[in-house]
């Protein structure tokens, strides 16, 4: 990510870019099982486990950034043992920030999936057992792809969201260009050094991007409700 | 808490054993149907129908004996809706329990064929009506080559010419095919036009089982008054009477007229005669509109309330029943043993 630093937009929007599919992709296959789970038990922990997935929503992202840097600190517990493992420490550097967004984004993930997955017919479920599937193959063959609006919803709140964080990064990764200095952070710091000119480069290729994943998101929803 | 077992010992009978408690129903249940044919399940709304068939199926959670997963029982569901899955054509969906299936009992184009799905195959379930959906739902679960299917009221989410339309695949399946089926259904008719063998289950307990005819003849169940009542009798096309559009159809007990035409080569023809469309003289009547008038022994009388008696004949090596009230049976002195005429007010023909 050498390379990165050297134009003031290019750089930043890259390595949000980096940040936020990396975050997707992992969000995608921690929050699968975490949905199913969620959609399925009857257990009395579901509550508690909603209202822990569903904290990021709620809490200042600078809450969370503060804890997040304590706990990935080179003092604190996952950071010392990563600083012990590998050498090197996990905040200020992009692995922490992708850490740091996962949990950030994590509600976004799961909750399109949850609702994907609890408005599957039972019966369909129940009826692909019969027809001699497992659970984990009637799971892959018949709720994932019957929950497809859901995956996709998720994969663009998660995308769209990380891509728009700034609190949690600042506080966790810092403003180190072509390591943690995403797009976000790039525009705060060209206001405060008065580049008005980059910011409103940055901010209008954020607005047309935005606008353009939530229309396309829209778009395939309509095709798919129209089948 | 649930024990059960459907267990397949030899070839000639299935044994179900269930026992399922819960709140405010207990499902317990241990009897054995025949390993061929179709096996009526009936009963009213409530009684334990579909949860007896979960248990059979294992969808019912907690079970004790038989600790089997459900997708290696190789038992088959055909459910009230049909569960197609929306993101497969037609092909992938009757290909989804096959390619899950060792067994390779039954051929695919002759289902196919059999349940009229050629020109589906191609389609989204989106775009079928429900009786084509429930065919290729059927066409599914047979292909999986299942030991045994479970049905559960297979035409009660479809209106009337869906039911008509649906009725003679089904027939075609119990002639076709030597996989037991276990039949649930609220309607009696259905079940007197299908099944062979007929299990009536109430509160959860099977109150009778027994082959149908046998069991339909019975007046010792409560479920089968009233409306219910009724028997049917295997009969066959004798001649057709062109100018009144009239067959004759003979039985062991005698022959009946019914309205239509029906070939000599069909070979028999199952007639039901509901007990409510039955009444008695002593002497053949004369100068009546009813055109079928059986001979018959009374063989039995059953009071069944305060104002009706129910009356089973003996019609050669068949039953008839017949619904009467309480007060003629009684002016009439009806007893086991008297000969007496049985005037038939209609008819239905099942297949």
């Amino acid at each position: 990510m050498g390379f990165a630093g050297e134009s003031p937009i290019f750089g930043p929007l890259l390595l949000s870019a980096q940040l936020a599919l990396v975050t997707t992709i992992l969000l995608l296959i921690i929050g699968m099982p975490l949905a199913w789970w969620l959609s399925q038990t009857q257990s009395r922990f579901k509550p508690v486990a909603q209202a822990i997935v569903a904290m990021p929503i709620v809490l200042p992202p600078t809450v969370l950034g503060f804890y997040l840097l304590i706990l990935l600190g080179p003092n604190g517990a996952i950071g010392s043992w990563w600083v012990q493992v590998t050498g090197s420490a996990l905040t200020f550097s992009f692995l922490g920030l992708v850490i740091a967004s996962c949990v950030y984004s994590l509600p976004f993930a799961v909750q399109p999936l949850q609702s994907a997955f609890e408005a599957l017919p039972r019966q369909t479920l129940e009826f692909a057992r019969t027809q001699g599937a497992s659970k984990i193959d009637a799971f892959f063959s018949v709720a994932v792809p019957m929950s497809r609006r859901g995956f996709v919803g998720a994969a663009v709140l998660s995308f769209a969201h990380t891509l728009g964080e700034f609190g949690v990064v600042l506080m966790v990764g810092g403003n180190i260009p072509g390591e943690t200095r995403v797009i976000s952070i790039a525009i705060y710091d060209s206001v405060e050094t008065l580049d008005f000119s980059s910011a409103h480069q940055m901010s209008l290729l954020l607005l047309a991007f935005a606008f353009v994943v939530l229309l396309s998101m829209f778009v395939i929803n309509r095709r798919w409700s129209l089948r | 808490m649930t024990e059960q077992a459907a267990s397949f010992k030899g070839d000639t009978t299935i044994a179900l054993r269930h026992v399922l408690r819960r709140d405010n129903f207990e499902l317990n249940v241990d009897v054995r149907i025949p390993a061929s044919g179709i096996t009526g399940l009936f009963g009213e709304s409530g009684s334990g129908k579909t949860t007896l068939l979960r248990c059979i199926a294992g969808l019912e959670a907690g079970m004790a004996h038989d600790r089997r997963p459900v997708h290696l029982r190789g038992i088959g569901y055909v459910f009230q809706e049909p569960q197609l899955f929306p993101h497969l054509d037609v092909r992938s969906n009757i290909e989804y329990g096959r390619r899950r299936s060792t067994a390779r009992q039954v051929d695919r184009d002759q289902v196919v064929e059999m349940l009229g799905l050629t020109d589906l195959l191609d389609r989204s379930p989106d775009g079928l009506s429900g009786g084509e959906a429930q065919r290729v739902a059927i066409a599914s679960v047979l292909l999986r080559s299942p030991r045994l299917i479970l049905m559960d009221e297979p035409l009660a989410s479809l209106d009337q010419r869906r039911k008509d339309e649906l009725l003679p695949y089904l027939d075609r399946l119990h002639d076709e095919l030597s996989i037991p089926i276990i039949y649930v259904s609220h309607s009696i008719d259905e079940v007197s036009r299908l099944c062979d063998h007929l299990l009536l289950i109430d509160a959860g307990k099977i109150v009778a089982s027994g082959e149908l005819h046998a069991v339909l003849s019975r007046l010792d169940v409560p479920l089968l008054s009233g409306a219910n009542a009724g028997c049917v009798v295997d009969a066959r096309p004798q001649r057709y009477d062109k100018q009144f559009n009239l067959s004759e159809l003979a039985f062991s007990g005698g022959v009946l007229s019914v309205p239509g035409r029906y070939e000599l080569r069909e070979t028999t023809v199952r007639l039901r005669i509901a007990a409510q469309d039955v009444s008695l003289c002593l002497s053949r009547p004369d100068g009546t509109t009813i055109l079928n008038i059986i001979e018959a022994t009374i063989d039995d009388v059953r009071t069944i309330n305060s104002s009706s008696t129910l009356v089973r004949l003996a019609a050669g090596s068949d039953f008839l029943l017949a619904l009467v009230t309480r007060r003629s049976a009684a002016r009439l002195d009806l007893k086991p043993g008297d000969r007496v005429f049985a005037q038939v007010k209609s008819v239905t023909v099942k297949r």
